[in-house]
């Protein structure tokens, strides 16, 4: 959690100082969600996130110098520079993508479910997304298809409030994203995802479930991004107290606290902090110092051999 | 009834530009398609066939008839209607390991699924620097039927020609469909497979071996020096027809179909350009930019100094298709047509 905070602080950093180009849509209050996630699933499960990707591709693996390389646009990011922020992929982790059209990753995570099934094989999919894809339809497709041919597939929606300037309330006819799962035929669960291991746990359910034939579940995690939608949104349409209220259920502090309540010494936290500092620091210079994204790639990547 | 007649002198004349050559056995085209998908899937088990009615109603147009009792329901699926949904899913699937047909009913349907086959499908190999290929295959009836109004009427080629990251088949003959198939199948891209809805029922002579027809690669229907026309698809059949009636007057045309529209054989084309020195290009979709503007600018780019008329283009005409028979047979091009703008480039006019 503390890994991705630095890395998309510093990510912020570079883009303000214009070493980062596009879109940068930070992740900076979820981290509980991908961390969570991750801890709750197999190494060879496949992940699918949309464009607010950088989170759950480190927590799968990514390293933060792959990640960093690719923000800068150097052959040495994890899309070689040309994914960029919102197209981050990490094959040896089986992270399948960043998608910039929200709610058609859906659909295309049932396809990975749908081949782990057809290979039988004991595989997971898992499709991140937020609570605005799932006004689009490729979410409904995706969902409807999932739960009629009882798909290994984990829906999990990061309901964090805002579907890029507009409140939930204003997006959706339901009070809940988990109320469409009736219609799907499938499972579904909902809980606030600030606790990682609770996160964790109910996350886990679902993808046993999966794993055992029980068909895709919906999960509705109730979370905030501290941040505007991205780096050009200066958030206004909430009003500071709504932020600071939210700020103070912040999973990655609230962490911290909970070492300290079960013994782990001060010292020891602080050295995991610094640590992780020098890792995106390195990353920082990796990324700086690494070599501009190359011409032969771009032509040597339209199509398959 | 006019329809009819026309519909069945059409089929006749549509039987003897179909040339036998060694062995070859004679197969429809819609038979073509389904023996390259049922040698394909017989050799590879990484092939599923999804889409609506494809199993148990054994295709809305017949294509796949047959394959759910040779292959069961694991590997020809029925979908609900729900083309992003079932597009989406072949994506995925193609993705981690499989080798995805999707049947659309007609391409017409496909618009809905445009957002998995342009950015998803094409541009996922790109977008991971090469680290995911996409091995689906995209196919279904392109084009108008007879009086089925516009929704369901559009010949889909610029849309998809225009995507690098997409291959674009548009097979003319049995042996093209079948040949073009077993490629597009094979491909580790995303193809885009585009049959003539009106071709389903053509006869033609289809080799006895396997034949796997490369992509970019023009195929010269019939020699001739004095006019090069391009066509491939439906307008086929029409072009070949003017071209006989054409020799009648003395005006020998070269038919080149470049069977694929994405990689374009530029080269064949401009080669029999260089030799004709005139050029008309015939096709179904809309006038308005497309495959056929794409091969006029090359021609008047690369032939330049050989042409000796402007190049020409007998398309659809620049309008939704309306459903009224006789409304509908001045839209597509015909016979008629391709002979006025011969004469028009051979000045004959």
């Amino acid at each position: 959690m503390l890994l991705i905070r630095r890395f998309e602080e510093e990510a912020a950093r570079a883009y303000a100082q214009g070493k980062i180009g596009g879109f940068l849509h930070l992740y900076i209050g979820q981290e509980a969600i991908a961390v969570g996630a991750d801890a709750a699933l197999h190494k060879d499960d496949y992940v699918f996130q949309t464009y607010r990707d950088h989170g759950t591709a480190i927590a799968r693996g990514m390293t933060a110098r792959a990640a960093m390389a690719e923000l800068y646009g150097k052959d040495t990011g994890c899309s070689r520079g040309l994914g960029g922020s919102m197209h981050f992929f990490d094959v040896e982790n089986n992270f399948l993508g960043g998608y910039g059209v929200v709610g058609g990753h859906v659909a295309v995570a049932a396809g990975a479910a749908f081949k782990a099934k057809y290979r039988k094989e004991d595989r997971v999919a898992v499709c991140f997304f937020g609570e605005g894809a799932t006004n689009i339809g490729g979410f409904h497709e995706g969902a409807s298809l999932a739960g009629l041919w009882k798909l290994p597939l984990v829906l999990i929606c990061e309901n964090n409030t805002y579907a890029m300037g507009t409140p939930f309330h204003r997006t959706s006819p339901s009070d809940t994203i988990t109320s469409k799962a009736a219609g799907y035929g499938m499972a579904h669960d909902r809980f606030e995802g600030g606790d990682v291991e609770e996160v964790q746990t109910r996350i886990a359910a679902a993808a046993a479930r999966a794993r055992e034939g029980g068909g895709p579940t919906l999960i509705e995690i109730m979370t905030y991004r501290f941040r505007g939608h991205s780096m050009s949104d200066p958030g206004k349409y909430r009003s500071r107290e709504e932020l600071e209220e939210r700020k103070k259920h912040d999973s990655v502090h609230l962490y911290r606290e909970r070492l300290l309540k079960v013994g782990v010494a001060e010292n020891e936290i602080k050295a995991l902090e610094k640590s992780v500092e020098d890792e995106v620091m390195d990353a920082v210079q990796f990324a700086e110092q690494s070599e501009p994204a190359k011409t032969e790639t771009m032509y040597n990547s339209i199509y398959a051999p | 009834m006019r329809r009819a007649k026309r519909a069945s002198k059409n089929r006749n004349h549509v039987q003897q530009y179909l040339r036998p050559v060694v062995a070859m056995k004679t197969l429809r085209y819609r038979e073509a398609l389904r023996e390259a998908m049922i040698e394909e899937m017989e050799r590879d088990d990484s092939i599923v066939l999804m889409g609506e009615e494809v199993g148990h109603y054994q295709g809305a147009y017949k294509v796949t008839e047959g394959m759910l009792d040779k292959f069961g329901d694991t590997r020809i699926i029925d979908t609900p209607i729900a083309e992003a949904g079932f597009a989406g899913i072949g994506v995925g699937a193609a993705m981690t390991g499989l080798r995805p047909i999707i049947e659309f009913m007609t391409w017409n349907f496909a618009f809905v699924a445009f957002d998995q086959i342009v950015q998803n499908a094409a541009k996922i190999y790109q977008m991971s620097a090469g680290a995911i290929k996409v091995p689906i295959v995209f196919r279904g009836p392109n084009g108008a039927a007879r009086q089925v109004s516009s929704q369901h009427s559009h010949a889909c080629e610029p849309f998809y020609a225009n995507v690098p990251g997409l291959w674009v088949c548009a097979p003319s003959t049995p042996a093209d469909a079948k040949g073009l198939m077993k490629t597009a199948i094979r491909d580790n891209n995303p193809v885009v497979f585009l049959e003539g809805e009106t071709l389903y029922g053509v006869k033609g002579e289809v080799p006895e071996e396997e034949v796997l027809i490369p992509f970019g690669k023009a195929r010269i229907a019939r020699e001739g020096s004095d006019l090069t026309i391009v066509t491939w698809g439906r307008p086929y059949y029409e072009v070949m027809q003017a071209a006989d009636k054409l020799a009648e007057e003395g005006i020998e045309c070269e038919v080149i179909d470049p069977r694929t529209l994405r990689p374009l054989d530029h080269e064949s084309i401009v080669e029999s350009v260089r030799k004709t020195n005139r050029c008309i290009v015939v096709h179904e979709h809309w006038p308005y930019a497309g495959p056929g503007a794409e091969i006029v600018d090359r021609v008047q780019r690369e032939a330049f100094d050989d042409l000796d008329a402007p190049v020409l283009r007998v398309a659809s005409l620049d309008l939704p298709m309306p459903y009224a028979t006789n409304l509908e047979n001045l839209v597509l091009p015909d016979v008629d047509r391709i002979i006025e703008a011969a004469h028009k480039v051979t000045y004959k006019a």
